[in-house]
């Protein structure tokens, strides 16, 4: 069905979400809106799909008028949403799991069909290559699948318009690549298939046309067939951004993270890395690339004193580790980005200011003798804040009231607030824009000019090959091969990901 | 104006909660009002509100005017009269005014023990480590501080034995605050079990403490110490007959004061309340999480114990079983009314301290029973707890974020 979008606005407090926007979508089209964080994707979907009601403004199906009151409404028109965050119950197998809110009954006590509702699940997969075991049960399922099963249960529902909201951010690059072939197989079969995302790779990718929004309005349209991903990412930003921040060579000094046979257990007391050698040296930056569980959370903990490894050697300029606190290896000048920012690098509740200061407050200025300097802290952290550009209504706002990306630049702002040199950033731009992408990669790299030690930790392969001077790819707890230069290349990382060994790198 | 504005904005819900229970414990009165309401068809001003004059008195009667009868009563009981304050004070007579204002200074002398307690919930909860031992706390300092006076009778100069009595009393229930962080830091025990079972076990102490003849009252068959008032009394504020009100709720303010300074001015206070919140991300900014658990507890009971040591050498006099009574749970609730803020806490405590007194006297005068008060702060809590409630039945604005929080949040659309 053809879907359009015609002036739509909303406001919330303070905000114009919508403003005027204006879409179509053909049928059997894939139209992939790009957008930043906050730029109103989320709350025109949410519009199309009934959960607001917009101030002004219509939805056009098939040329006719629709007023949708409530997200039944949405449904019933034809509209189906995958969101971000799954909606499945986990206990259910995959059946009910559809099923439910939309059960076939089969007698007038309100049995539930289940052989009718199993039957046409198997159907709908069977139709559009949508591989799943109709009875396993949900919380036994990947990701990847999971996400299968929300696309059956809007097919299900006979949706002909189907939003997918960021739908590749919990997926590894191999089941991305996955969900492609279903969104291109839905395509072709009459599906109108609307694809939010902010990664300019994948609208390239996948989409037949693209609408750029960028607060609250249409920032432009573009052709896959012809759009650069520069192009691309000027219309999202409003200004001309580096998709790769520009570097010189590195200059690599003294060694300063020396790991010699790691071996570290992960919580289950399985050995999750499993013998590493790596040196990373001053003025350089060495990333490692992987997919996520293959060690190098539990290799991170182990340098940054959170778990102890197993056996091994790890010293931070020529100091031995192993047996260090966080708060020793942090002594040593050793920031820490850590993978997950809102769980362990920031402490939501608490301000801007107080979060500024989470690892060093025990230290002058901010205090002495165990009491506070208010003056001191207050000052610091209001740098900071204007240093790293940290867009906040004041040093007293909470962390977790800040977006994404001013949220890591509170985390990259308190770490390189002291003198460091080594820096430890894992996965520093998950989740984050063009903009704060750029920014992060920037920070890192002045710390690298300056003379630090850089070892990024990315499962984007973008993201290694952007700011890498080495590329250590680790699979099953074993850096399997170390690409630089012309040997660093998609291909290359991807067969060493997958477990391949690589002829031309070199295993340090 | 901009902390007026940001007190007023963390008040209006307790605030509400308050008018709500109080309101919600009226609408209890009229209905429970049986007989008055078996009038409502034959003399419904009789059934729901009557004022009379009997004997030259002015008599309100009627559903309604239950209402105003127990809520009157409740005021004088928890503020006294201010006519009678005031003739008081103009004749001087002190026996009149320690009778004036007697209601008053009760008030205080419940709020005294409230507030230590209250403290002491609040530090711990703050730490994210759920106290519920803090009457087991109190007991096991009332109970030092007894032995403590009891021992030191005679030997040392008064002055001396207070001060010794209260620092036993802190310590012995830092102690036993201690215990529970210790388990829980060491071994993962959860102190919500712990803590419980360190009540009973505090009790059994207690009980048997008071078992030996040193301890016991002379002559008393039941397990009461001995008066301590003989041997060290905290100094009264205002020296006046039957007025019971001493220095310990100075102390208790000075403690509010000590543990705001302590949780928002000290490197101490931002580890337990970064460890409370976010117990990785402290661990990640290199905190010791097990130390902020124990430092938390054992500061937790040491007010509790404080508390308890000035109950048993001021205002009450004596250690008994039932000292502290249902104080430790109260403390609880407070606390979350007061939003686990020390100045809140105090403000927390002189309300239910004055609806605890105030109750006294309603259960007298007006045949309304005290469990009323019981229920008016069950519900109190209940609001709290439930503050989409309070503002929808007030219309209070949901407190928007402010417009440059809005734009900046991380779905672009706003939180609804």
């Amino acid at each position: 069905m053809r879907l359009e979008l015609r002036d739509i606005s909303k406001r919330f407090p303070g905000v114009l979400a919508n403003d005027k926007i204006s879409i179509s979508a053909d049928r059997g089209k894939v139209l992939g809106m790009l957008g930043e964080n906050g730029a109103g994707k989320t709350t025109l979907m949410n519009i199309l799909s009934g959960l607001y009601k917009p101030d002004s403004g219509q939805i056009f199906i098939d040329g006719e008028e629709r007023v949708f009151n409530d997200p039944v409404g949405a449904i019933q028109a034809g509209v189906g949403m995958v969101h971000q965050h799954f909606m499945l119950v986990p206990v259910f197998d995959v059946v009910e799991a559809v099923a439910l809110g939309a059960e076939t009954v089969k007698d007038a006590v309100g049995t539930f069909d289940r052989a009718a509702a199993r039957k046409r699940i198997v159907e709908l997969s069977e139709q559009y290559k949508l591989d799943v075991d109709p009875d396993a049960k949900i919380q036994s399922l990947p990701v990847g699948v999971r996400q299968r099963v929300e696309i059956i249960k809007a097919l299900y529902r006979h949706s002909d318009i189907l939003v997918l909201d960021e739908p590749s951010a919990v997926l590894t690059p191999y089941e991305t690549e996955e969900l492609y072939t279903i969104i291109r197989s839905l395509a072709a079969s009459g599906t109108t298939v609307i694809f939010i995302t902010h990664k300019l790779n994948e609208v390239l990718e996948v989409a037949d046309d693209i609408v750029v929004l960028r607060r609250g309005r249409v920032a432009g349209k573009a052709d896959p067939k012809t759009a650069t991903r520069q192009q691309l990412a000027n219309m999202m930003v409003g200004r001309d951004v580096e998709l790769i921040v520009p570097k010189g060579p590195a200059k690599p000094g003294e060694v300063v993270l020396h790991l010699e046979q790691v071996f570290v257990r992960d919580d289950r007391l399985e050995m999750a890395v499993n013998g590493v050698d790596l040196d990373v040296r001053a003025g350089e930056i060495v990333a490692i690339a992987g997919v996520q569980g293959n060690g190098q959370t539990e290799l991170v903990e182990a340098i940054t004193g959170l778990r102890s490894a197993d056996s091994g050697s790890i010293t931070i300029g020529g100091r031995h580790v192993e047996k260090s606190s966080p708060r020793g290896v942090s002594d040593l000048g050793v920031a820490h980005i850590p993978e997950d920012r809102g769980r362990d690098g920031l402490i939501n509740p608490m301000t801007v200011a107080e979060n500024y200061i989470l690892d060093s407050y025990h230290k002058a200025p901010y205090s002495k003798n165990g009491v506070f300097d208010l003056k001191a802290v207050r000052e610091r952290a209001a740098q900071g804040v204007k240093d790293f550009d940290i867009r906040t209504p004041s040093i007293d706002t909470t962390a977790g009231s800040l977006s994404g990306g001013n949220q890591q630049k509170v985390v990259v702002a308190r770490e390189f607030s002291v003198p460091v040199q080594l820096v430890i950033a894992a996965q520093p731009t998950r989740g984050l824009d063009v903009g704060s992408i750029e920014y992060i990669h920037r920070r890192l790299v002045e710390q690298r000019d300056a003379g630090a030690a850089i070892l990024i930790v990315s499962t984007e392969l973008d993201e290694v090959l952007a700011v890498g001077d080495r590329i250590a790819v680790m699979f099953d707890g074993r850096i399997v091969g170390i690409l630089t230069g012309d040997d660093a290349t998609y291909e290359n990382l991807g067969l060493l990901m997958g477990g391949a060994s690589f002829g031309g790198g070199v295993a340090a | 104006m901009n902390r007026l504005k940001a007190f007023l904005r963390r008040a209006a819900v307790p605030a509400l909660s308050v008018v709500t229970a109080l309101l919600v414990g009226a609408i209890v009165i009229v209905l429970t009002d049986f007989e008055a309401l078996a009038k409502i068809g034959s003399d419904p001003a009789r059934a729901l509100f009557w004022v009379e004059t009997v004997n030259g008195k002015t008599v309100i009667s009627g559903a309604l005017g239950g209402v105003v009868n127990a809520y009157g009563a409740m005021l004088s009981g928890a503020f006294g009269d201010p006519g009678r304050i005031i003739t008081a004070l103009q004749t001087g007579k002190e026996r009149d005014i320690a009778t004036a204002i007697r209601p008053l200074t009760e008030t205080l002398v419940a709020t005294m023990p409230l507030i230590f307690t209250g403290l002491a919930v609040a530090i711990s909860f703050r730490a994210g480590m759920f106290n519920i031992g803090g009457g087991g706390q109190l007991m096991i300092g009332a109970l030092g501080a007894t032995i403590t006076a009891i021992m030191l009778a005679g030997q040392v100069p008064s002055p001396v034995i207070l001060i010794a009595a209260l620092t036993v009393a802190t310590l012995a229930g830092g102690f036993w605050g201690f215990i529970p962080g210790f388990l829980k830091a060491r071994t993962g025990a959860h102190e919500v079990i712990t803590t419980i079972m360190l009540n009973y076990i505090a009790a059994l102490v207690v009980f048997f403490a008071l078992r030996s003849p040193t301890l016991r009252a002379a002559g008393s068959t039941s397990p009461v110490s001995k008066n301590l008032s003989p041997i060290v009394d905290v100094p009264n504020i205002i020296n006046l007959p039957n007025i019971r009100l001493d220095y310990g709720f100075v102390v208790a303010l000075l403690m509010a004061v000590a543990v705001s300074w302590l949780l928002f001015r000290t490197t101490k206070g931002f580890e337990l309340r970064a460890s409370g919140f976010n117990l990785t991300a402290a661990r990640y900014a290199g905190m010791s999480a097990g130390g902020s658990m124990m430092l938390a507890m054992a500061l937790s009971g040491a007010l509790a114990g404080m508390g308890g040591g000035f109950m048993v050498i001021g205002t009450v006099g004596q250690l008994t079983l039932d000292l502290s009574g249902s104080i430790g749970f109260t403390a609880i609730a407070l606390a979350l009314l007061a939003g686990l803020r020390p100045s809140g806490v105090v403000m927390a405590a002189l309300l239910f301290g004055a609806l605890t007194n105030g109750g006294k006297l309603m259960g007298v005068q007006s045949g309304i029973p005290f469990d009323l008060l019981v229920f008016i702060m069950a519900l109190v809590i209940m609001f709290v707890a439930a503050p989409g409630l309070i503002r929808s039945i007030w219309r209070v604005k949901v407190a928007k974020p402010a417009p440059e929080i809005a734009a900046v949040t991380p779905t672009g659309a706003p939180t609804v």
